[in-house]
């Protein structure tokens, strides 16, 4: 993107940036130009690598005092919220840290979802965003489980038991994935050697997840293609980096809130309860962030499906970009996508609702219901609707106003002049 | 007409974060007794008095069936709980008899506890105290007001709501009625009673104020960084605050050049 040539000005800035050209892409971070109008919608993607770098940071100094073992965990926990310096708070921005990250997610994805950031030509940051998305929920429920608490150990048997599920094989990989002939010491310090690798290979991802966005540059809640540099466009640095800085702290301050006035609204009180193979909680629930999915996987009754149908709805996110056929981006210019857009957002909200009740009666109908929607939604609905709906004007820049009559949509959509 | 539509966008989203229930699965906590604790908001402390009260209720009732293995009695001298004086946490900690060992002649030895040492269980094992308890084991309690939903106003309610069972319940022998245990069943039997305590501090002990006096001092040992967690917590909220505003400022004068609104 960087069509600037960038040449340091003090020699030994030259000599290095030769050998390794870091100043360069300093450079071409600090002026990549990023639309005018993005909205606070957008600040997700800086508060989200903010919530990545608490959790590692976080992380490894509560590595340093937990023990993973299934009879000192608990008490190691303990220990660091008793004894360790500072370790409450620590910890709490840890467990806390995990929920806030996923607040932050799921407005980054909605927002995708709303303005198409997903489409051509960003078919590939939003395959990478998902491939982070799944490994956060790998490794949000593998470090739950770690405190080794009833909701730890309960939770645990669930999700993997689900690979039993699988036909033939499912016994075997489920006692291979606990060591053991349940969950048990070796699964959970398999979990925490995991729990540990996974937020670097998020890293990793996060990086190229950057770099894709680097090449065709961000979209906008006008969802147009736009000239860079052009007057459409800031450089990003200071104006996107201070707008940023603006929303990362209105969302600490509520990160914050939970952290020092409310640290365990957001678990599970059994938690609390050492791990007990027993002693069965009365409800099994996941963390929030899961209950959509724990919703979907409980309201079909065959095990396996169930379970096909829980990864699915994971999966079918993954084409997206090709299930959507129309060929302007943003939400705002298309009436009838938009109101589907809100169903789809009431929908997930009631499949996390059912999620957290019991399997029984009207919860069970209603997560049925909603999981026959949330299929829907992509397989009939998005496809249709692509071609059927008749999508407002669109401007032509974001700077100028939108043109008098129609226009043709294809305009949005230059894919050939990219790049 | 974008920017506008925007706004609402926002708005519905903001009331959306707003509108995540804060406990999923949490057990109903309605209909509990609710006390105005002291410990409660975001300046909420511990009562000191009723910390040590509380102390003297778990040292006197609860400890003879209920361990508390995760504290140690240098706790009891901490700032931000019961805060006993040095010499007092020596006596309280000397007056236990403490196994320990082996000494250099291989020999396990019993000898009165230091600060430095976790409250002492009342039971050898888990199994050791379930068998003494009819069945049930009578849970730790470190961090029992954390794990239970309804926390501090559960324990005080459990502790209030002893009473004679409606006529459509069969009570087993060593099994009593409750109104607010989840299940209504209970296998401890109600363990206070009127002047069970004497207060050394000359509060009259009735089984309201015991209740209370317990329940703050189990608030303090499940959360004995509480008071110092509200207190940093303030000033961080109000150091961002203060930051976010200049922050905003300065995004506000940046930005002025530009004709498209922050």
């Amino acid at each position: 993107m960087s069509e600037h040539d960038y040449t340091p000005k003090s020699k030994v800035g030259k000599w290095f940036n030769d050998r390794l050209p870091l100043l360069t892409l300093g450079s071409h971070l600090s002026d990549y130009p990023t639309p005018k109008n993005l909205n606070y919608w957008w600040t997700f993607g800086g508060i989200l690598t903010f919530c990545l770098l608490t959790q590692i940071i976080t992380g490894i100094v509560l590595a340093m005092h937990y023990v993973a073992h299934a009879d000192l965990a608990f008490a190691s926990v303990e220990h660091i919220m008793r004894d360790v310096n500072f370790g409450w708070l620590i910890r709490y921005i840890h467990s806390n840290g995990a929920s806030m990250f996923f607040l932050a997610v799921y407005i980054h994805i909605f927002r995708s979802l709303f303005y198409g950031s997903y489409k051509s030509p960003r078919e590939v940051i939003w395959i990478i965003g998902l491939m982070i998305y799944v490994l956060m929920m790998a490794a949000a429920f593998m470090g739950y489980v770690l405190p080794w608490g009833q909701m730890s150990f309960w939770g645990a048997t669930v999700i993997t038991n689900l690979f039993t599920a699988i036909p033939l094989v499912g016994e075997s990989i489920t006692t291979w994935l606990w060591g053991a002939y349940s969950v048990d010491n070796p699964t959970l310090n398999r979990f925490f050697s995991l729990h540990y690798l996974i937020p670097f290979l998020i890293l990793g991802l996060v990086v190229l997840h950057i770099w894709a966005l680097h090449i065709p540059g961000n979209n906008n809640p006008v969802g147009i293609d736009i000239k860079k540099p052009s007057k459409d466009t800031v450089p990003f640095h200071p104006y996107i980096t201070i707008k940023d800085a603006f929303a990362l702290l209105m969302f600490m301050i509520i990160f914050a809130g939970f952290v020092f006035f409310s640290p365990n609204v957001l678990g599970h009180s059994d938690n609390y309860i050492p791990a007990n193979p027993l002693v069965t909680p009365a409800h099994i629930v996941p963390e929030w962030y899961l209950l959509p999915f724990y919703a979907i996987l409980r309201s079909v009754p065959d095990k396996l499906g169930g379970v096909i149908l829980m990864f699915g709805a994971i999966f079918i996110l993954f084409v997206l970009p090709w299930l959507d056929t129309s060929k302007v981006r943003s939400a705002v210019f298309r009436p009838i996508y938009r109101q589907f857009y809100w169903i789809f957002v009431l929908d997930v909200l009631m499949l996390g609702y059912m999620g957290a009740m019991p399997a029984e009666g009207i919860y069970l109908v209603l997560a049925r219901v909603g999981t026959i929607y949330y299929f829907l939604h992509f397989i009939v609905v998005l496809p249709l609707v692509g071609l059927l709906e008749k999508t407002d004007p669109i401007p032509m820049s974001i700077s100028e106003p939108v043109l008098t009559g129609g226009v043709d949509p294809s305009l949005a959509r230059k894919d050939d002049d990219k790049i | 007409m974008i920017r506008f539509k925007s706004k609402i966008l926002a708005l519905s989203f903001s009331l959306l974060l707003t509108s995540i229930p804060p406990s999923f699965g949490a057990g109903s906590g309605d209909n509990l007794l609710k006390v105005d604790w002291s410990f409660k908001g975001l300046t909420g402390k511990f009562d000191r008095a009723s910390l040590q009260r509380g102390f003297q209720v778990y040292k006197e009732v609860c400890s003879s069936c209920h361990s508390m293995q995760y504290l140690s009695y240098r706790n009891l001298g901490e700032p931000g709980g019961p805060e006993f004086s040095e010499q007092e946490v020596k006596a309280i900690a000397a007056s236990i008899e403490i196994d320990d060992g082996p000494d250099s002649q291989g020999e396990m030895f019993v000898r009165p506890g230091r600060p430095a040492d976790k409250f002492k269980s009342p039971y050898p094992n888990v199994n050791a105290s379930t068998a003494a308890n009819g069945g049930a084991y009578p849970p730790d309690m470190s961090v029992l007001v954390k794990a239970r939903p309804g926390g501090s106003n559960y324990i005080y309610s459990v502790l209030m709501g002893y009473e004679e069972p409606p006529a459509e319940i069969n009570l087993d022998d060593g099994v009593y009625y409750n109104k607010y245990m989840i299940g209504n069943k209970i296998k401890m039997s109600s363990p206070l009673s009127e002047d069970i305590v004497e207060y050394t501090d000359g509060t009259q002990s009735t089984v309201d104020q015991m209740a209370k006096d317990v329940t703050t001092f189990l608030t303090w040992a499940a959360e004995p960084e509480l008071e110092e967690r509200h207190r940093t917590g303030v000033k961080v909220i109000i150091y961002l605050i203060l930051l976010t505003t200049l922050v905003y400022l300065s995004m506000k004068k940046i930005w002025s050049g530009i004709d498209t609104e922050v």
